[in-house]
């Protein structure tokens, strides 16, 4: 069942649930931030639109910085710009930010020490119809391996407001991860957030496995919870929408009380959020894992949908990966 | 404003010493640039004795101007100019590149947080400076007297990254933003124009609307009146190009390429601290 301490929209599962993309929550998060902050400046690399940021930009013109299509600039400029004392916040495709200005990013904001907020925008397979160019599938992996960074990876666009308006006062980088299609509302205002906590969406007293998802992903986690347990299998379904700093101690907690993981991203599964899981289990409770994503493989042009059950992502895989690991 | 005499030969002075200090820290190392870092002393000690609005006893002073080192490789000359400044003692400069020491072998700012940037990779220099003259000009518009100084390679003007940065800074016409380059035409590989012709560069800098002053990089009258120039500039950033002579001060180490990466034997050392602290006679070293 849903976690009540954590006031989830109850509608999620209705047909007609609200879906608002994650990107949109990302926008009304900066364009908080700037009221309540005036340091807060916004970059973008001519795609201002496209991630929201436009929200930000038509409020506070003054504090909005058009770069055009330069990525690397865009990095290292807003890097000068925290030196200043402002806290810059880039977007961009995540494919171009963190992907193509990955250097400027570990050099002159990372090892610099400048509270950059990096939003990637068009995250994951679900991009669609654009193509394998524009899917960032290897944004965790490459934004979690440069120290000090933070990564957030919200569900939904509530949590991304969330996670936006968290990220302004970190006094760090902070990566978050963003998606373009709508995906259904799970949280309401009333949930709460902290970067760095691990939340269990969906409970079980007795629990056969565990799900741990990040990101829109997780609304077909909690169908495959849901749809197990209407066949007798109880599972628990945890949001990690902090992959770093990892919450390591609810990992641990959840991992001995379910006693076997599958975990589910919109990511190549080298490298991404389920590794992460992996080398903190595997170093203090080892337990038996499946891992849901990308398979070493590029996307492609389709519907969402389509390339969800293409690659093995969808509601049907998960259950499939929580009946493989229990006869493990 | 005009230079005295006594002023001049004092900045030469210190210039000189500069040079001494980084052949003696880049001996002592084992390691490191040499070329650049010795034809660059001459703008340091401008802008070190001269030029920058700074308080080397209050580094964090936040009204102060700023200077980004993008080729960080050639921090010797960065950390011998900062150390005759007084930002830390001059002794400090013999721990170059050893294990704990805050002066890295190129420049961080968690050893030394005085720093304005940590740098090494090249090309991503002028995007911070931009990133810096931006916010001076949010904050306080056209009316701030604060610049913010970019020193780049001609090594580096390869980069695309330098070029999107100067795009930029002309479209937002920072007159706040002041770079050198140090044409000193070598690069790792070679000379510049073998391995990439760079020429014309002022026509390519005039091109994204910046204003360009060519200058002998080791007069230093030139360069005290380019820094002069540029500060008046109004409605656009200014780049000086400062023609330089690698390796310079010491003869033997000059317009070579091969000095660009290593380090003078303690022999060559000696040899070049000599000749830096005699010159023909012509300046009276603290070392005399």
């Amino acid at each position: 069942m849903l976690n009540p301490d954590l006031k989830l929209n109850e509608k999620m599962f209705d047909r007609d649930v609200e879906q608002v993309s994650i990107r949109q929550g990302f926008g009304e998060g900066l364009l908080a931030a700037g009221e309540k902050n005036t340091q807060v400046v916004g970059l973008c690399a001519d795609l201002t639109e496209s991630t929201k940021m436009n929200l930000f930009s038509e409020k506070f013109p003054n504090r909005f910085i058009q770069v055009g299509v330069a990525e690397q600039n865009l990095a290292s400029v807003a890097s000068g710009l925290a030196a200043m004392g402002k806290i810059p916040f880039i977007s961009s495709y995540a494919m171009f930010s963190p992907g193509r200005n990955w250097e400027q990013i570990r050099t002159t904001i990372c090892y610099n020490n400048r509270p950059v907020k990096i939003a990637g925008s068009h995250t994951g397979i679900s991009v669609g119809p654009d193509g394998g160019t524009h899917q960032a599938i290897e944004d965790i992996a490459i934004t979690r391996v440069i120290p000090r960074m933070v990564v957030l990876s919200p569900c939904d666009a509530i949590e991304a407001k969330k996670a936006t308006l968290a990220s302004m006062d970190t006094g760090t980088p902070v990566y978050i991860r963003l998606a373009r299609e709508k995906t259904p509302v799970m949280t309401t205002e009333l949930t709460p957030f902290g970067i760095g906590e691990a939340q269990i969406f969906w409970q079980s007293a007795n629990p056969q496995a565990g799900i741990i998802a990040t990101g829109a992903l997780l609304h077909r986690a909690l169908l495959a919870a849901k749809e197990l347990e209407e066949k007798g299998t109880e599972v628990e379904v945890m949001n990690l929408s902090t992959i770093k700093p990892l919450d390591e101690e609810t990992i641990i907690k959840f991992a001995r009380k379910t006693g076997k993981i599958v975990t589910v991203e919109e990511h190549q599964i080298r490298g991404g959020m389920g590794s992460a899981v992996a080398e903190c289990l595997a170093k203090n409770f080892p337990v038996p894992m499946e891992f849901i994503g990308v398979d070493d493989l590029f996307g492609q042009s389709g519907t969402p949908d389509e390339l969800i059950e293409h690659y093995n992502m969808d509601t049907k895989s998960i259950i499939k990966a929580v009946n493989k690991i229990m006869k493990r | 404003m005009e230079i005295t005499d006594e002023k001049l030969n004092k900045l030469k002075e210190r210039a000189n010493n500069i040079r001494i200090s980084l052949i003696e820290a880049l001996v002592i190392a084992g390691s490191g640039h040499t070329a650049g870092s010795l034809d660059m002393a001459d703008i340091f000690a401008v802008l070190f004795f001269h030029t920058l609005r700074h308080d080397p006893k209050k580094p964090e002073w936040p009204e102060r101007d700023r200077l980004v080192l993008s080729n960080g490789h050639i921090c010797p000359v960065l950390y011998s100019a900062m150390a005759h400044a007084g930002y830390f003692p001059v002794e400090e400069l013999k721990t170059l590149r050893r294990f704990g020491s805050r002066l890295q072998g190129h420049p961080h700012r968690d050893f030394l947080p005085m720093l304005e940037s940590s740098s090494g990779p090249l090309g991503s220099g002028l995007s911070q400076a931009v990133g810096m003259a931006l916010a001076d000009k949010i904050d306080h518009g056209l009316t701030s007297e604060r610049r913010i100084y970019a020193l780049l390679s001609d090594g580096e003007q390869e980069c695309g990254q330098t070029w999107e940065a100067a795009m930029l800074a002309g479209k937002e016409k920072l007159h706040n933003l002041i770079a050198v380059i140090d044409r000193n035409n070598i690069q790792i590989d070679g000379y510049t124009e073998n391995v990439m012709p760079l020429e014309s560069l002022s026509d390519k800098w005039r091109a994204w609307n910046w204003h360009v002053i060519e200058i002998d990089g080791h007069n230093i009258e030139e360069i005290a009146d380019a820094f002069e120039t540029a500060r008046a500039i109004f409605g656009k950033p200014t780049v000086i190009i400062a023609h330089t002579i690698a390796g310079r001060g010491v003869p033997e180490f000059e317009r070579d390429y091969r000095w660009h990466g290593k380090p003078p034997s303690k022999e060559e050392g000696e040899m070049a601290i000599k000749e830096l602290r005699t010159l023909g006679g012509k300046i009276k070293s603290e070392y005399q």
